[in-house]
């Protein structure tokens, strides 16, 4: 098991005639992910990377391919659009990895989606792998290994880090998850920490989060009260200056909330390892499995 | 992007927001002309400078005749203001705005901001105007008013009367202040606003609402369909280096202490600047050179943290995955040599192409200090401007 996408999942590729997104398509490929079709306005017909029939629609797509799972590389102007036609084509799941779509655009997105069945990962982030299973995004594939650990984080250079950091010690990971460095977003922290809790592969878990906002807060009452695996995290940005934006949209304190410490603190409370150093977030990993005898 | 008070007035007034009659003034003979148009025996002098609490550091004064705001104008223009948010150096004055005073009989807040947890705008008041809103959050919550917008819809007149009433406005003012909200809050949704904030909204004795202060701040994502807002940045008002890295798409943050730091991805270079406070240093900078970086782009990175002089060392922590380790050692070594660096470089890189990237920094002439892992990268930069301090 693993969390949301297998070796069954059926992947198109919204974007797929750009840059990145032929790019990108063509790792997934690579690493074995089906990328049954892609969805350019106005290509349709056509064929990418030499074998993934191109529509017009993801509707047309999704008829024609049985795709259930759309990755997005849109650019802004017109990334909120193509998360609502992947909504209204009711897949399973959307995974939108642009970067720079505006708060007003996600509000629309965020607040029609009520009530749908389409579960949007992201924006601003890097997709999502099972190792050895499939990979949707953009992380690069090779410091992934299968195994017990989930991975959530709200950045992505980040993840690569903390993965390659447990690959290194002979630790693999079920499934990790980039949500997204923006302030509206779609599966957040406590979704993830859900999925992984009921998810029979995934042993021990690993949170990642920055400043700005609250959901680590929200995420660290969540985890006292229903989690019982294992729960690591870090969270980024000690260092970080109020009413500044670091990078992401979403990583700036605000009006003195969304700091480090206070975050660090609510987790602590919550009894939940914080590491102080992004340098040993795999070692506290794997002694928080070593302590409830996961490793053998 | 955020603009100064008197643009941000010029927007309410196009929205019908009422403001005090007033206009902006470059020198102190525009400000008596302007002072001139107005129909008041009193006027207020305000220094236009991004940076709030401006009153304190004396960027607000009050005077009475034409003369007063001669003199007033004078003093303030070309100013150093510091105040509680532009940090000890200040930020030099360029603009008053001058402004009709009035009779004030209560002085209220309002904004609308994004709430990440409901995903919603949400208007917030209170009877506490004029005042810190974080410490009247903190220390007196039960005093914040909340009304969030369903963004589907828009805001409704009665979520604007909730706020009235809650907000005790006279019988006689109730309906100017919903109209008020109703027309910030359009505001605030059709030009992108990541912040509005009335600070005091005032009611005079004669019971009139308007907006003394004027706050407004903007999504910098959705700028590209806003050229009309986009116009009304003021350079003068950023960190020039930060101005600088925009151009090439780099995000440059300054900051206080002498590593300076190039990293790829927001999370990855927080963390990198908390494992250099850790190990004992302290960052220069924050600095993104994004997923997709190329030579180029290094270069420009390299060019504008050192122009930082404070910068005594330099550490490089890239996560390669789109990002090849081997372009990137490419890119350190041609902009290290075209820029003539001299100080030490630790450089830690990981992921695609990893050890191709070493060789090719093994083999240039200058000396990089190769980590690899991120706190042996830490301890080494520590160490270098530890000796650095030493030696120098």
């Amino acid at each position: 098991m693993s969390i949301w996408i297998d070796e069954n999942t059926r992947v198109l590729v919204q974007g797929i005639t750009g840059r990145e997104g032929s790019f990108h398509a063509e790792q997934c490929l690579k690493y074995g992910t089906k990328v049954v079709a892609g969805v350019t306005p106005g290509k349709g017909g056509t064929t990418a990377l030499g074998q993934v029939p191109v529509f017009n629609t993801v509707k047309e797509a999704k008829e024609a391919t049985q795709a259930n799972v759309s990755v997005i590389f849109v650019p802004p102007p017109f990334a909120a659009d193509a998360i609502l036609e992947a909504v209204d084509a009711d897949l399973d799941m959307a995974i939108c990895i642009t970067e720079g779509i505006p708060v007003r655009d996600m509000l629309n997105v965020k607040n029609s989606m009520k009530g749908k069945r389409t579960r949007l990962i992201g924006p601003n982030c890097p997709g999502l792998i099972s190792p050895d299973k499939c990979k949707i995004g953009i992380m690069p594939a090779h410091i992934h290994k299968k195994g017990p650990v989930g991975v959530v984080s709200r950045s992505g250079t980040l993840t690569y880090e903390v993965v390659y950091q447990l690959t290194q010690l002979g630790i693999g990971q079920s499934t990790c998850v980039g949500i997204g460095g923006d302030p509206v977003n779609g599966t957040n922290f406590i979704d993830c920490l859900e999925a992984f809790q009921n998810d029979p592969q995934t042993k021990a878990i690993c949170m990642i989060g920055e400043i700005g906002g609250s959901a680590e807060e929200e995420a660290a009452a969540y985890i006292q009260e229903h989690v019982t695996k294992p729960v690591v995290c870090f969270i980024a940005g000690q260092t970080a200056p109020p009413g500044k934006r670091m990078g992401h949209a979403g990583a700036i304190i605000s009006g003195g909330h969304g700091t480090a410490k206070e975050k660090m603190e609510a987790l602590k409370a919550a009894g939940i390892r914080v590491c102080e150093s992004p340098a040993v977030m795999g070692q506290t990993v794997k002694e928080a499995m070593e302590a409830a005898s996961l490793l053998v | 992007m955020k603009i100064h008070e008197y643009q941000a007035k010029s927007l309410f007034r196009g929205y019908d927001v009422p403001t005090p009659n007033g206009e902006v003034a470059f020198t102190p003979d525009e400000a008596v002309n302007a002072a001139k148009t107005l129909t008041s025996s009193k006027y207020v002098v305000k220094a236009q400078i991004h940076a709030g609490g401006r009153g304190k550091g004396g960027g607000v004064k009050v005077v009475d005749s034409i003369e007063g705001v001669r003199e007033a104008a004078k003093q303030i223009i070309g100013m150093q203001l510091v105040t509680p948010q532009t940090g000890p150096q200040g930020r030099k004055v360029k603009s008053v705005l001058v402004e009709e005073a009035s009779a004030i009989e209560r002085e209220l807040y309002l904004s609308i901001v994004l709430d990440r947890v409901t995903s919603k705008p949400v208007i917030m008041a209170s009877t506490e105007g004029g005042m810190d809103i974080e410490e009247v959050a903190a220390t007196q919550p039960d005093k914040i008013i909340k009304e969030w917008i369903d963004p589907l819809i828009g805001i409704q007149p009665y979520q604007a009367r909730n706020v009235a009433y809650a907000l005790n406005i006279p019988e006689a003012a109730v309906k100017s202040t919903v109209s008020l909200i109703m027309k910030l809050y359009q505001l605030f949704w059709d030009k992108d606003c990541a912040l509005v904030e009335i600070n005091p909204l005032v009611i005079t004795q004669d019971q009139r609402v308007f907006a003394l202060d004027a706050k407004v701040n903007f999504d910098d994502n959705a700028l590209y369909r806003h050229p009309d807002i986009e116009k009304m940045r003021d350079l003068d008002e950023e960190d020039p280096l930060e101005v600088e890295a925009s151009k090439y798409h780099l995000n440059y943050i300054k900051l206080d202490g002498n590593v300076g730091c190039m990293v790829n991805g927001a999370g990855l270079a927080m963390a990198t600047m908390d494992i250099i406070k850790l190990y004992g240093a302290a960052p220069a900078n924050f600095l993104d050179v994004g997923g997709g970086a190329n030579a180029e782009a290094i270069e420009n990175a390299f060019r504008i943290l050192l122009s930082d002089k404070s910068v005594e060392a330099v550490l490089i922590n890239i996560f390669g995955g789109i990002l090849r380790c081997d372009l990137l050692a490419e890119g350190v070594v041609a902009a290290a040599a075209k820029l003539d660096i001299r100080l030490p470089i630790v450089i830690r890189m990981e992921g695609t192409n990893v050890e191709r990237g070493k060789e090719i920094l093994a083999k240039a002439p200058l000396k990089f200090m190769i980590a690899d892992t991120m706190q042996e990268a830490a301890e080494k930069v520590a160490h270098a401007v530890k000796s650095v301090s030493v030696v120098g």
